[in-house]
């Protein structure tokens, strides 16, 4: 990799200063994108500033209905969390299924997120669970925070410190790896919040992470695969590649989604 | 007995390897140690206008900056093909000039234009960066069925239209009336898809040039450190022989890929004189998927003919093959004398012909990989067995059985003569361990849970240690295929082994050492293995074909045969009897009916004191012998496959997978399982996930793991694996050679469940969840439960 310079600041002001300190700079949480990307030359960062030691990043706490995830958290603890488990199964089993063990050790929520990987698990169930990203300066409703593919909400110099996800009644995740990444060649996240359905599709879309406002509709009608089978899933706007064409991918949403519904 | 023949002794090297104290070329540092990065070229076809390095050299640390010009001005020759091939009209092949960093054209994405020289390994690749290559782009042929086409861009100016030969084997005039013969004829189409080796350890090389001594040490991972010195002394002219040693230290995989001489090795030497400093260059993962060689890339055509008694009466292959950009050093081989003369599989067949054409691509060169050719004559059979079993309303066991040689030794119309086996015994082994007789209830279970099961067969023969060397010059081969080894008994009474044969995980130093344990009844700990070294073995020709058993071995065996002789003497004259009453057994030498013995070292001791010699016996115990077989080894397999398909996302799952196969001989039951898990693997791997994807541009889509789908362990199923030994009846231990039989037999079997349990004959490699889908999607099989 080329050369950068790593810090490892104490405190949100800390880790603020460095990033905007560096022409350059980026944050490092997990780095489970960012090193490979920096080790194959396609990122270059002048600055790498490591927030996994600043006090109160990481951990899970519920409260009441609520779990508060901090940003640094990785995926072996969402997948192995008590309160996860209790609240939100779907979420562990959902982070219990990214990527392999070392991925699961190393990576974290905040990273994931914030790097917003088209065919990345958390914005799928993020988005679906109507999640708040909350960062140093502000809170963001997961509706307004998945831009695009890549893309995201956040401004320079802005930190995700945690993620809040209201507990649902029921909600399931079905993914179909793509074999080789074991990324999502389609995921979908079926939430009932107990006041309407939320479908979050990742993996397919062409401009990334997307909810199905025809799987919702159907689902909030009536709660059973059968509903399913009525939805037209276009192939419009997904992915074509060489794992999978966009007709493929639209008939995996559906078949995602009846056995998300079907785990319920 | 413990140690010797036919036990599963653990294997002595495992124990450095686990522990992390393995030694490999890039653990290799020397004191003026300086690291190589390559310019490659990010287009697959261009011509190079110029070469701008003045940013590069200006760079802190940067040591120099060489091209293709200096290299080829300082006399290194080009990378040759080993192998000529002469087309049916009497024409020799048409190899394109390869040099290790290209002058005037590139002709493929990573093709080598210059090379860095840096005091780290960082900097030769960030200065790298910094070489401003000036490319005119040309169009591009990506494919082999691009390049053969009519005005398909001309890659090499003697090759026209990008055809390298045309080459038949067989009787083409036979084949035909044996088809016009038939009364059901069965016709495929069908493609071996293009793979990446993937060795866990990627190539490296460090090279060392001595300027006072005017001599060069080259570390490589090569499967055949003395086929390299060869090459590079005789054909690069990098340095004569003697003046250049070359160490393979422990090698961790290779499959075929560690064979070749690449443009690394030859620049890392020539830089190294041109620099006076150690030069390293380590591969990563993503530069091994654009350089190493690619295997298989075939695409045929065929067509075979039945009788009324489902007798085969004819047999015709026309195939197409790719061998990328430049012709690797067994390239031409691998479609033609290691493919057609494999169509004969376990059947006899007495009118097979093949025309193979191959051609120029804008890819990555294609050589022999794990099977080597082999894969590639299976797959077409055993699908070719399948569907016309299907498609004439016979069982497809039956069918093989009616065909299957039982009479040996076998003299095929495609040159082998099959030496050995008992094709309807592992069969029938293969099908009792699989339960072939409760498959339809296990369908009918598995259909009530949704999900489509299917059972496929193979039963393959391949052919190990490529051999006469006599045989194979009249083919066209530029090396000889014997094995060298010596073997040193030391006064102690330990005992070394030197051997051509160069273990890249195979696990020689245990196997190697249980042949003389057997022979001598000593501790395999008193034995050592001495191999991948040019000053500590006289020669030798590498591990590749699964020859170390049946002729690395062997040569071994020969050469203790020697030693025997020597020690019998030896110990005759000590004991005061006749030779023939000298009996070796448990590490000691005995006189036969009596108290009289000697213990083992106490011989060697004698040999080395030379106190008491036999009259003009010269001292000393070592002995040396080449081995060079009278023929190939057929190992042979009957594989079962059993997979369930889940019909709404086309997900394939090996439920069961049983293996008979016959090596002859075997040394090490556990490592030869270990071998058949590996083998096939790679081979499910083929079957099911792996394939090298380019675009129209040359453009490699799937250059990492990212992309391209290696099988993992959830992948496979626990194996049944089971052995029937023949044993070869052309080497002294009757062993076959067990190294590529797994993945050479199973991809017809897993396709050949798949279409089973889907309901086509129309199913490509690899069968991904998409594919199988798009298969059942065409109407291959309504879906029954959802």
């Amino acid at each position: 990799m080329y050369p950068t310079k790593y810090h490892k600041p104490a405190s949100i002001a800390d880790a603020v200063a460095a990033l905007n300190g560096g022409d350059e700079a980026m944050l490092l949480s997990g780095g489970q994108t960012l090193l490979a990307t920096m080790k194959q030359h396609l990122a270059a960062p002048s600055d790498l500033v490591d927030i996994r030691g600043i006090a109160g990043l990481s951990g899970i706490s519920a409260n009441g209905n609520e779990l508060t995830i901090g940003a640094t958290t990785t995926h072996a603890e969402v997948a192995g969390n008590v309160d996860v488990r209790r609240l939100c199964p779907a979420l562990a089993d959902l982070a219990s299924g990214i990527g392999d063990t070392a991925v699961r050790n190393m990576g974290t929520i905040g990273g994931s997120i914030a790097n917003n990987d088209p065919a990345a698990d958390y914005p799928a169930g993020l988005l679906a669970l109507n999640a708040t990203i909350v960062t140093n300066t502000r809170e963001i409703s997961a509706d307004d925070f998945f831009e695009g593919l890549f893309a995201t909400a956040l401004d320079e110099g802005e930190i995700i410190t945690a993620v809040r996800v209201p507990a649902p009644s029921k909600a399931a995740y079905a993914k179909f790896a793509q074999p080789a990444s074991l990324f999502a060649l389609v995921g979908v996240f079926v939430a009932d919040s107990g006041s309407g359905v939320r479908v979050a599709v990742t993996g397919a879309g062409e401009d990334g992470v997307f909810r199905h406002a025809g799987l919702e509709a159907a689902l909030t009608g009536s709660m059973g695969d059968a509903s399913i089978d009525a939805v037209d899933i276009s192939d419009g706007n997904l992915i074509s590649d060489i794992h999978g064409a966009s007709d493929y991918r639209a008939h995996l949403i559906s078949v995602m989604a009846k056995r998300a519904v079907l785990s319920l | 007995m413990s140690s010797g023949i036919g036990a599963s002794v653990k294997r002595k090297e495992d124990k450095r390897f686990t522990t992390g104290k393995g030694k490999y070329t890039d653990d290799v540092r020397n004191d003026n140690q300086a690291y190589a990065a390559f310019v490659r070229s990010p287009h697959a076809h261009a011509r190079v206008k110029g070469i701008d390095t003045s940013a590069a050299m200006a760079m802190d640390g940067v040591i120099d900056v060489l091209n293709g010009q200096q290299l080829t001005g300082d006399g290194i020759g080009n990378i040759i093909c080993g192998w000529a091939i002469t087309s049916k009209d009497g024409s020799p092949m048409n190899m394109g000039a390869w040099s290790a960093l290209a002058t005037e054209k590139v002709r493929y994405v990573g093709d080598a234009v210059a090379v860095v020289i840096a005091e780290t390994q960082a900097l030769a690749r960030i200065a790298a960066e910094a070489v401003d290559v000036d490319y005119e782009e040309l169009p591009v042929a990506a494919s082999v069925l691009t390049s053969m086409k009519d005005g398909a861009p001309q890659i090499h100016e003697n090759a026209p239209g990008n055809q390298i030969y045309d080459w038949e084997l067989g009787d083409e005039a036979a084949a035909d009336a044996g088809l016009a013969s038939a009364t059901h004829i069965t016709s495929l189409d069908l493609t071996n898809n293009r793979l990446s080796p993937n060795p866990m350890e990627p190539r490296s090389a460090v090279a060392k040039y001595d300027d006072a001594e005017d001599h060069y040490t080259l570390y490589t991972t090569s499967q055949n450190p003395h086929v390299a010195r060869l090459v590079l002394s005789a054909f690069y002219n990098v340095a004569p022989e003697h003046k250049l040693r070359v160490i393979a230290p422990d090698v961790g995989g290779g499959f075929g890929a560690k064979i070749y001489i690449y443009p690394e090795e030859i620049t890392c030497l020539w830089a190294s004189m041109k620099t006076n400093r150690s030069v390293k260059w380590t591969s990563d993962r993503s530069e091994a998927f654009i350089t190493d060689a690619h295997g298989r890339d075939h695409v045929t055509s065929a067509k075979m003919g039945f009788d009324d008694a489902g007798k085969i009466v004819g047999f015709k292959v026309d195939t197409i093959a790719n061998i990328g950009a430049y012709m690797s050093l067994f390239s031409s081989s691998v479609p033609t004398y290691l493919y057609a003369p494999l169509l004969s599989g376990q059947y006899n067949i007495q009118n097979i012909h093949c025309n193979v054409r191959t051609y120029y691509t804008n890819t990555v060169p294609v050589d022999a990989y794990r099977g080597a050719g082999r894969p590639e004559a299976t797959y077409l059979v055993e699908r070719m067995m399948e569907t016309a079993a299907r498609e004439m309303g016979m069982d497809p066991a039956e069918l093989r059985r009616r065909n299957f040689i039982q009479e040996f030794p076998h003299q095929t119309p495609v040159l082998m003569q099959y030496d050995a086996g008992d094709f309807p015994k592992i069969l029938e082994m293969a099908q009792e361990t699989a339960d072939v007789a409760g498959f339809p209830a296990r369908r009918a279970e598995a259909e009530a849970r949704g999900k489509l099961r299917g059972i496929g067969y193979s039963t393959f023969i391949e052919a190990c240690g490529l051999a006469p060397s006599k045989a194979a010059g009249s083919l066209g081969a530029g090396v000889g295929l014997w094995e060298s080894a010596e073997v040193r008994v030391n006064p102690v009474g330990s005992i070394e082994i030197l051997t051509g044969s160069h273990s890249h995980g195979q696990g020689h130093e245990t196997t190697f050492a249980q042949v003389v344990a057997d022979r001598f009844g000593v501790p395999i700990e008193n034995v050592q293995i001495v191999h991948g070294d040019t000053d500590k073995v006289q020669f030798g020709m590498g591990t590749y074909g699964s020859r170390s058993g049946p002729v690395g071995m062997s040569a071994v065996a020969k050469a203790l045969d020697k030693v025997e002789a020597k020690v019998r003497k030896i110990a005759a004259h000590a004991l005061e009897a006749s030779e023939d009453d000298i009996v070796i057994e448990g590490g000691e030498v005995k006189v036969a009916g009596t108290d009289k013995s000697m213990a083992w070292h106490e011989v060697g001791l004698a040999a080395y004191i030379a106190h008491n010699l036999p009259e003009g016996m010269e001292p000393g115990l070592k002995e040396s012998a080449f081995f060079d077989p009278v023929n190939f080894s057929f190992p042979s397999g009957a594989f079962i496959c059993e997979v369930e398909v889940d019909p709404d996302t086309g997900t394939t799952e090996i439920v069961q997978f049983t293996s008979a196969d016959d090596f002859g001989t075997i040394i090490n039951p556990m490592i030869v399982e270990g071998q058949v898990h590996g083998g096939v693997t790679q081979g499910i791997g083929q079957a099911l996930l792996e394939q090298v994807v380019y675009d129209e541009d040359g453009q490699l889509l799937n250059g990492s793991y990212m992309d391209y789908t290696m099988p993992r362990a959830a992948d496979v199923p626990s194996f049944h694996v089971q052995h029937h030994e023949t044993p070869s009846p052309n080497n002294p231990l009757g062993v076959k050679g067990c190294g590529e039989a797994g993945a050479i037999g199973s991809p017809p079997a897993v396709i050949n469940a798949i279409t089973d349990a889907i309901g086509t004959n129309d199913l490509a490699m690899p069968a991904t969840p998409q594919a199988v889908w798009r298969a059942i999607q065409a109407g291959a099989k309504s879906v029954a439960a959802e």
